[in-house]
């Protein structure tokens, strides 16, 4: 998985900016994980189906969340482009390259914490390079919620033994090399 | 309540259809259906307003998961059918999609002569350098030394097809390539390149993670452009880029200014009754 750190590009300077920031990613998510489950229920993967609806699902709470925090603040209408991410995609998007049909449930969390972390590593730069004290308190609350949704997450996963190698190899694949 | 939950702007997940993609999980498509979404909710086009054509193949299928109108059409002949319709109903944001293959080689006449014509509409190029739908096939792009297929245990030992060299020397209006695991920028470069009149060429990389895994890591090779040649409108210096580049910039890589191919209708007939009229038996 790639290892950008999707911190911004340049400093956030009000907190209605950051709160921008976190609801695109916070929605991005819930779109990411809705389109995952789709890709498993299209492939018969019902189990990582269920999961990654459900982490639909819980990121749906968090796009609540902001939007809460934001009842009434006027938030910068930005385009998905303008948004300077390093890398392009926000922290919890750019996922969707690493499925695969035969991922298990282990995979599908392994994902989501991927994008968590990434979630941290953005509000804690955005904490750091901060020059007004509300924004900086503001993403070092994100950045802990994030830590909490990582430790939620690795106690989920421990549930799940780690795939062994050779999880992907289909007996009967639907497409064949010639 | 704030601005953002307030207002009615058409959200990019609007522009998707309730049909489910069937593409391999991993799939470059994926992202280039978001980068779509965004680029219609950019410029905040009506559903009902845009049209989206295809031809045959896995890319092709993207008119069925978007909501605007679509077409999906003959192997090889979206923009014939696109170009006809941008002809008909000029008021419609046209946008014709499909793969390599399609493109390429079973339309490639007709990539030639739309460049040629340039007509106000976006050719969205989904480019996997391989046939994805009948299981992995040498396409006009698949490197010559490419050895996979056993229709070509040897590689194709011929010369890829530069789509964007070709659209350049064929008159093509806007010419632009970008990464499928980039949808923001790629949608970005899709909403200017329905702005811009003309023909407008976006060959976008995408990775089949199924005939060829190794593609997961062109978003680790695929580069910007450097900045003094990104949207030039200087042809030598854009064939120049396009020609020595090895297919790893990305960006707008030529805007022309040429005029726009829009005749008008000639039959004379207005109404849809008269045209009834003309195919009775």
């Amino acid at each position: 998985m790639s290892e950008i750190t999707n911190r911004p590009k340049h400093f956030i300077r009000s907190a209605e900016e950051l709160l921008a920031y976190s609801l695109a990613l916070e929605t991005e998510a819930v779109e990411r994980f809705n389109d995952l489950a789709d890709q498993m229920e299209m492939h018969h993967n019902y189990d990582v189906a269920d999961l990654f609806r459900k982490l639909a699902k819980i990121e749906s709470f968090h796009v609540d969340h902001v939007n809460q925090a934001s009842e009434g603040k006027q938030l910068p209408n930005l385009q998905a482009w303008e948004f300077e991410w390093e890398g392009g995609e926000s922290p919890e998007g750019g996922l969707m390259g690493e499925a695969h049909y035969l991922m298990k449930p282990w995979h599908a969390i392994e994902l989501a914490m991927h994008g968590e972390k990434r979630a941290v590593a953005f509000f804690r730069h955005v904490a750091e390079t901060a020059t007004d004290d509300k924004v900086r308190k503001m993403a070092l609350e994100l950045a802990e919620e994030e830590e909490e949704h990582v430790a939620l997450l690795q106690k989920w996963q421990e549930r799940f033994p780690k795939p062994e190698e050779g999880w992907d190899e289909d007996l009967d694949p639907p497409a064949m090399l010639e | 309540m704030t601005d953002n939950t307030a207002c009615t702007l058409i959200k990019p997940r609007q522009y998707k259809s309730d049909v489910k993609p069937v593409w391999c999980p991993g799939c470059g498509d994926f992202g280039v259906l978001g980068s779509i979404t965004k680029a219609f909710s950019g410029l905040q086009i009506q559903p009902e307003n845009a049209a989206v054509i295809s031809g045959i193949g896995c890319s092709s299928r993207m008119p069925t998961y978007l909501s605007t109108y679509g077409f999906h059409g003959v192997h090889g002949r979206a923009l014939a059918l696109a170009t006809g319709l941008k002809i008909a109903r000029p008021d419609l944001t046209v946008i014709a999609t499909g793969g390599d293959g399609d493109g390429f080689s079973i339309g490639g006449n007709h990539f030639l002569h739309t460049c040629r014509r340039n007509p106000d509409m976006t050719y969205i190029v989904m480019d996997n350098q391989v046939y994805g739908m009948t299981k992995g096939q040498a396409s006009p792009t698949t490197e010559s030394y490419w050895e996979k297929s056993k229709l070509t245990p040897s590689g194709t030992g011929i010369n890829p097809f530069q789509p964007l060299v070709i659209a350049l020397a064929s008159g093509a209006n806007f010419i632009a390539r970008c990464s499928s695991s980039d949808t923001n920028g790629t949608a970005r470069i899709i909403m200017e390149a329905i702005r811009h009149p003309g023909f407008s060429m976006v060959q976008i990389l995408s990775p089949c993670v199924t005939f060829r895994p190794e593609q997961r890591e062109w978003k680790n090779m695929l580069i910007p452009a450097p900045d003094a040649m990104q949207a030039t409108s200087d042809s030598a210096q854009a064939a120049r880029l396009l020609l020595t580049d090895e297919g790893v910039y990305t960006g707008i890589l030529y805007v022309g200014r040429r005029p726009v191919y829009q005749p008008k209708p000639e039959s004379g007939i207005t109404d849809i009754k008269e045209l009834d009229e003309e195919f009775r038996l």
